[in-house]
């Protein structure tokens, strides 16, 4: 598979090294890629074959020219859709962080919130939701606490352990030099933590949109949710089809940006 | 330079299994500007001797005096190199160095000016911006030694500082730390468990016994200075050696 002109190009030279990595990922996504495309022409050929119905279900070939038709209504959905989506998983962020330091800090804390929290978790969102729409009306605020909701834990979670996973011997040197609680979660503990936060941030981030699309369902004037539920009552099943394929374009588009992020600021964690 | 005295030192912990005597009654003293090498059996209890010394475990007895005055249990009176380098991977070398100065909250501008002027001693030339793990085995040590020095403290606690480098980086190593030695006019304790690294490089030597750590035998190491890998073949290595194995079993 390596070109001539790779093959010249010594492997250990950063570029050398590039192009490996390169060709790794492209072989790496070479049988998905292959599979994927054996999926979408077995469902055209299907559907042609039984000529099933468009409302019951629609052919790839079908999506894809709805997509290109409905794109600039797609657009403003869209952007209604991240303007829950990225202030939710912000609030997420910020208080999921905050408290991950916390039941850190404190033992007591850990024992009284960790059970909450995992019984959390097991609440239906879909229950929950109903109930914000009520209680804060239909503007922004419910659907952020949605979004909010659906990706705290997982940020809290991966905090709280990633604070204590720092190396023992690293930390006895720094408790040589005096080192106080302070200085040793912002020398220490948050650098090493980091990996296991963005671990967090990145299972967060693919429940974001997810949430976000919840919760327009429930109550909205515009966002892919409410684009799902109006082509629903309209059996425009290929619409339907079209808001998963946009929400999950979305949230692997966000989690890219996590992970470039990532490999931005744990830059030490990649090296050799 | 300073002087350490540590009187009657003992430690027992609780482990899994009853308790474990690791320290009894264990006196040493290391005189201002001197280098002294203390070596045992692995598990003898070399590394919490050390841990007590730098503060970090609290002796069930006895005490630690450094120029007469009573520091048992603080920290931050000694530097101290742990026996694996510690390094922190999100720091480059300069950045790790001045890992003392930042914590003690010193100036740091003027340490990592130090720091810079320093890699050319600790054949770190052109490494200050890299991050440990670009580094080879032997450079991290060096490395941990900067910031060992960089921690301004009159004495120097080396736990192992080459027992996991091949025997050449070891011999290079062992060099070098001699002359960094004679320049730094620092107080030096070493714990090693090679004999000849206790007697290329030491004043005095300190043997321990296995668990519970008592000192075994002192011996003055009267070779002289500066001294080479020639001292080999002096006699009076070679005697020392004997008595130092004889008393270590190790043959
Ligand atoms: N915090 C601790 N708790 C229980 N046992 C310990 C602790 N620290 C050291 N030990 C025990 O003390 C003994 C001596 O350890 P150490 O001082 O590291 O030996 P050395 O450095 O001479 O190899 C070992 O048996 C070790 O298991
Ligand atoms: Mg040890």
């Amino acid at each position: 598979m390596r070109s001539e002109q790779a093959q010249r190009i010594a492997p250990e030279t950063a570029i050398g090294r590039h192009i490996g990595e390169v060709q790794r990922r492209l072989a790496q996504a070479f049988p998905p890629f292959v599979l994927l495309s054996a999926m979408v022409a077995a469902w055209e050929l299907i559907v042609w074959q039984l000529a099933l119905p468009a409302w019951l279900l629609p052919p790839p070939s079908r999506i894809l020219t709805t997509l290109l038709s409905n794109l600039p209504i797609l657009g403003e959905h869209v952007v209604a859709t991240l303007t829950v989506t990225i202030p939710g998983f912000g609030l997420a962020l910020v208080t999921g962080f905050a408290l991950g330091v916390l039941i850190d800090a404190s033992p007591l804390l850990r024992r009284a919130v960790y059970p909450l929290l995992v019984t959390s978790q097991t609440v239906p969102i879909v229950a929950i939701a109903p109930l914000l729409v009520v209680g804060f009306g239909f503007g922004m605020l419910p659907k952020v606490l949605v979004v909010a909701l659906v990706t705290f834990f997982p940020i809290v979670v991966n905090t709280a352990d990633g604070l204590q996973a720092a190396d023992r011997d690293q930390r006895r040197l720094l408790e040589a030099m005096g080192a106080n609680y302070w200085q040793l979660l912002r020398l220490l503990r948050l650098p090493a933590a980091l990996p296991s936060i963005f671990t967090g941030i990145k299972v967060a981030i693919t429940y974001s949109v997810i949430g976000a699309v919840l919760a327009e369902w429930i109550g909205a004037s515009a966002g892919l949710g409410v684009y799902i539920a109006r082509s629903l009552r309209a059996f425009r099943t290929d619409q339907v089809f079209v808001a998963a394929l946009v929400t999950s374009l979305l949230t692997i588009v966000l989690f890219a940006l996590v992970t470039l992020l990532e490999r931005w600021i744990v830059s030490w964690r990649d090296e050799p | 330079m300073a002087t350490l005295d540590v009187r009657g030192i003992s430690k027992t912990f609780r482990g899994t299994n009853g308790l474990v005597t690791v320290i009894e009654q264990l006196s040493m003293r290391a005189d201002a500007g001197e280098f002294v090498a203390i070596i045992g059996p692995s598990g003898s209890g070399k590394s919490t001797l050390f841990n007590i010394i730098a503060g970090l475990e609290t002796p069930d007895s006895g005490a630690v005096i450094i120029d007469g005055a009573d520091v048992t249990g603080r920290r931050g009176q000694v530097a101290y190199m742990p026996q694996r380098d510690a390094l922190l991977p999100w720091r480059s070398v300069i950045e790790n160095a001045v890992l003392a100065t930042i914590v003690q909250r010193g100036d740091v501008t003027a340490a990592t000016r130090e720091a810079r002027a320093l890699l050319d001693d600790f054949g770190l030339t052109g490494w200050g911006d890299a991050r440990p793990a670009m580094l080879s085995g032997g450079m991290r040590q060096r490395a941990a030694l900067l910031r060992t020095v960089l921690w301004h403290r009159p004495i120097m606690l080396l736990d192992e500082p080459f027992g996991a480098l091949d025997a050449l980086t070891r011999a290079q190593l062992q060099q070098w730390l001699l002359g960094l030695w004679d320049r730094l006019d620092r107080t030096i304790l070493l714990v090693t468990h090679d004999i000849d690294e206790a007697l290329l490089l030491a004043d005095r030597v300190y043997a321990l016994t296995p668990r519970p750590a008592q000192i075994a035998l002192e011996v003055a190491v009267d070779l002289p200075r500066p001294r080479s890998y020639a001292v080999v073949a002096d006699p009076a290595f070679a005697r020392l050696k004997l008595r130092l194995q004889q008393v270590l079993n190790v043959y």
